[in-house]
Formats: structure tokens, sequence, C-alpha cells
């Protein structure tokens, strides 16, 4: 190619805030599936998923097996990274700030310091800031999720209860971020200052949520997506795109399930498609009534 | 003018919100009636993979290829990638511009960045645009009727033109400037009166 047109640019500056939560910007709309190998990685490709979580075990995996769950083996990471285009994101526990600095070191594209896996922090979360890689953390209300905000996530999903294939959690989670921001745009400027106290966020995220009418960062739904209604569902309620875990390679046949999710979410409005897609997916993965889970396994109520 | 933004997937609401602000009608295009009445399309970024996989199974490949002939269409990052003639990867493309664009030029997410950057054509292009890359491609080659735009410090193409068509491998619709999107618009204006 000649180089005798077009003008020469400036010095690049790299890990802004702005790169940092570009990438999530470009992730809206699609679906970003949870997978345990390289072969689920390009089955969840080819059915266009926007970005895979590599983990060693899905959530509903962790709740049968018990035990801690820790950040999945680089190596194994690794293997997932070679496999796919796509952004390659990866769990660290909440507070673990090493895990996500190994994560980082790997090329990991977005570190996930998520609930799923067992804290390894009871009381401070990773200060995100100091990271050059992108985080995206889970919340269950506005507070929460400007508190993640404000320690450096680039993206946020709300929590659901991940693990069950009950969407219930999701709804109640994204109700409750999308009712939060709907209420604070009515309030006037003097209640702002209260109501961030009360909820436990910065004030100045809590004004600059007021004058956007959303959150600063992208909002994913997480946290038991089964089916493409399900992944409809949230789209409607007003997220920007869906987080299924073990609702795809849990189910009787994942490569037309991941396929009719990511389907479902672009054309979230559109009821025929969403009727064609939605037949004959096979067995959607079993699923707990997340009602009749015992209190101490929930995983949503862990994060502070 | 009726502009129309292609939302199978990525960041197609801030190039409408743009295209608003200045003074464009802008439409989601989904399905391949939405792109009746349109005078010229902006793919968005996004996944690629992702995009080229729903315009496939929704009938929007050859739809799309009978706009391009006709009208302005402008791609960045993904939308880059799914106008290039070949990108050395087996992935759905539309292959409309004569360009050769490499995926993810520039490593992984830790690697993305934004820059000042010099672009020709744009108005005040004396002022740098703010530009930026997120798991950007590049152009490797562009076709002898096609122009480059824009380069890196170290004389990467990441911008071109070629006749209604224009890529940019950042993404315009994540800066505060909306110089690209007016010259876009440029473009679709005349095209109409030359049409």
């Amino acid at each position: 190619m000649t180089q005798e047109n077009g003008r020469q640019g400036d010095k690049n500056v790299v890990g802004s805030f702005k790169v940092k939560a570009g990438l999530a910007q470009m992730l809206k709309g699609g679906v970003i599936m949870d997978v345990v190998t390289p072969e689920q990685a390009v089955i969840a490709e080819e059915a266009g998923a926007v970005a895979v979580m590599a983990l060693e075990r899905v959530p509903a995996d962790i709740r049968v097996q018990g035990g801690v769950a820790r950040m999945s083996d680089p190596g194994m990471i690794k293997e997932i990274i070679d496999a796919v285009s796509i952004p390659v994101m990866a769990k660290a526990r909440i507070g673990h700030f090493v895990e996500a600095q190994i994560l980082e070191a790997i090329g990991v594209d977005y570190v996930d310091e998520s609930e799923v896996l067992t804290p390894a922090d009871e009381v401070y979360h990773i200060n995100k800031h100091d990271f050059k890689v992108p985080f995206v953390c889970g919340c269950r209300n506005l507070g929460e999720a400007l508190r993640r905000v404000g320690e450096g996530a680039a993206m946020i999903r709300t929590k659901g209860e991940a693990g069950t294939g009950d969407v219930v959690e999701a709804v109640r989670h994204a109700r409750t971020v999308l009712g939060d921001i709907r209420r604070l745009q009515l309030m006037p400027d003097e209640e702002l200052m209260t109501f961030a106290k009360n909820i436990g966020a910065p004030y100045e995220l809590v004004k600059q949520t007021k004058e956007l009418g959303r959150l600063p960062v992208v909002n994913f739904a997480a946290g038991g997506i089964a089916t493409p209604a399900d992944a409809a569902l949230m789209m409607q309620i007003g997220v920007d795109g869906v987080f299924v875990g073990s609702g795809i390679f849990k189910s009787g046949n994942p490569a037309s399930r991941a396929k009719a999710i990511v389907e479902a979410t672009t054309h979230f409005k559109n009821a025929e498609i969403l009727a064609r897609v939605s037949e004959n997916l096979g067995e959607p993965m079993v699923g707990i009534n997340v009602s009749s889970l015992p209190e101490e396994e929930h995983l949503a109520v862990r994060g502070w | 003018m009726k502009i129309g933004v292609l939302a199978l997937q990525g960041a197609f609401i801030e190039h409408i919100k743009m295209l608003r602000s200045l003074g464009a009608a802008a439409v989601e295009v989904r399905l391949p009636q939405d792109l009746d009445d349109l005078d010229g399309l902006i793919i968005p970024g996004g996944e690629s993979t992702t995009i080229g996989k729903l315009a496939v199974q929704y009938g929007l490949m050859e739809p799309l290829r009978s706009f391009a002939a006709e009208r302005p269409v402008w791609g960045t990052c993904a939308g880059m990638i799914f106008m290039a003639r070949e990108i050395g990867l087996d992935q759905p493309l539309l292959g409309v511009m004569d360009i050769v664009v490499e995926r993810n030029a520039f490593g992984r997410q830790i690697d993305s960045f934004e820059v000042d950057l010099m672009i020709d054509g744009i108005a005040e292009s004396d002022r740098p645009f703010p530009a930026v890359f997120i798991r950007a491609p590049r152009l490797i080659a562009v076709g002898r009727h096609g122009q480059v735009l824009a380069r890196l410090a170290d004389g990467t193409a990441v911008a071109a033109r070629e006749g209604q068509w224009l890529v940019t491998s950042f993404h315009p619709e994540l800066s505060d400037d909306g110089r690209l999107h007016q010259y876009f618009m440029h473009m679709v204006e005349a095209q109409k009166v030359a049409v």
C-alpha cells in the first residue's frame, strides 16, 4: 500500500476508562456464554456469541459439587483464548486482586469479579482502576452498581441467581436497578445527596446517572436465563445484553439453543421471530426453583 | 435525509444519537425491508462474527450488497471488517469494498487505545479527531480506487474511502465529535443529488 495519502497520528494511550467501557459498548445487544472447554467456545462463537466466559465449572456444577470455587486454570483459559476470535472473559473471586492480575497477564479481555466464585474478601472489592484490563461486576440494585463503577468497573451485570435456570432473580435485580434509575430521574437535585447516602453510592455517579437516565456503563442481565424467551424478556425490561451461564451447555442441544438465544436477543421485540426460534430446542437445563433454595445457597448476596 | 444503522448487534444506539443530534433522521435496520427508503447506511462496531451470522440468517446479505451498490455505506470497526473483500478468516463478509483487513490487528483488549488522529477531508481537518480503537482491525491494503484518509504514527492505515463507501478502524460514535458523521452525511447528500 502506498504511503502518500493519509496523514499520521499521535501517540497511543492504552488502558483508559474510555477503552475499557468501550469494549462493553461493542458487546451490546449480544449474548455472552459460559464455556468450560475450547470445543464449547467454538460452538458458542459459531452460534454468534459476542464473547465467552471461560471457566472450569458452570455455576450449576459449582452448586452441585460445592467446595471453594476459584479462578480457573490459566492454561485452560489460554486454550480458549487461542480457540476463538471473539473476546474472552474469565472470573476472579471478589476481592482477589492477584487472580485478576494473573488473568490480565494471560491476555483475558474482561475480568468478571464474580459472586459465583467463593469470595476472597468479605469487606472489600478489587480496586479496578489499578488495571488495564476492564472489569464487569454483579449488582442487585443501583447502589451496588454505582459502588462497583466507583471502584472502576467498566461494565455491570445484574446478578440474578446463577446456576438455577430460574429467571426470577434476574428480573428482580434488573427491575430494581432500572426502577431506582427512574425514581432518581424524577428527584429534584437537592435530594440527590441524601439518596446517594441512603443507597451507599458515590454522589458524583448518582448525579451522572440522573443526567444520563441510565447507568454510566453498559448493563447486562445474568443469572438464570435459560431460554430465548428469557433473553428477550430481559432485553424488553431494558438491559443492554445477556449472559447465559449454565443455560446453554446444561441443555439438551447446546448449539441450537445458543443460536436461538442469540437471535432472540437481536429480535427481542419481534414475537413472530421469537416464536420461530423457540421451536424444537430440546430439553432446557433442569433448573432449581429459587424460592426453594436455602438462604445460605444464594450467591447473589455475595458482594458489599 | 434518512440514514439506517444496522442494529443486529453492537453500538448502534450511539450512531443513531449522533446522527439525530446532527439533524438526520436515523432508524434501526434488522430485516431486509428496513432498508427501503434509506439514503445511506452505517454498519456499527460490535462483534463482526455475530453481525455476519445474523445477517446471513435473516437474508440480509444480498439486500445489503444491492443497497451498497447504489448508496453510501459506512462501516466502523466490525462494520469495516464486514465490508471488506478479504480478511483471511472464514466468516460472512459483504465484500463490497476493495480493501484487505486484519481483525484484532493491535492485540487483545489490554492493547486497545485512544489516539488523536488527523483525518483528511473532515471539517477543520487541522484539528485532530479523538479516535477510540477497541480490539480494532487495520487496513492491510486499499484498492487502487480507494484512498486512505488517516494513519497512525507508525503508518498503519485506519480510515479509507472508495466512492460511496467509507470505513474506519475506530469508533467515532464513542467520541464527542460529530465531524466524521457530518462527513458521511455530506456523502449521503451528494449521492442523493447525483441520483
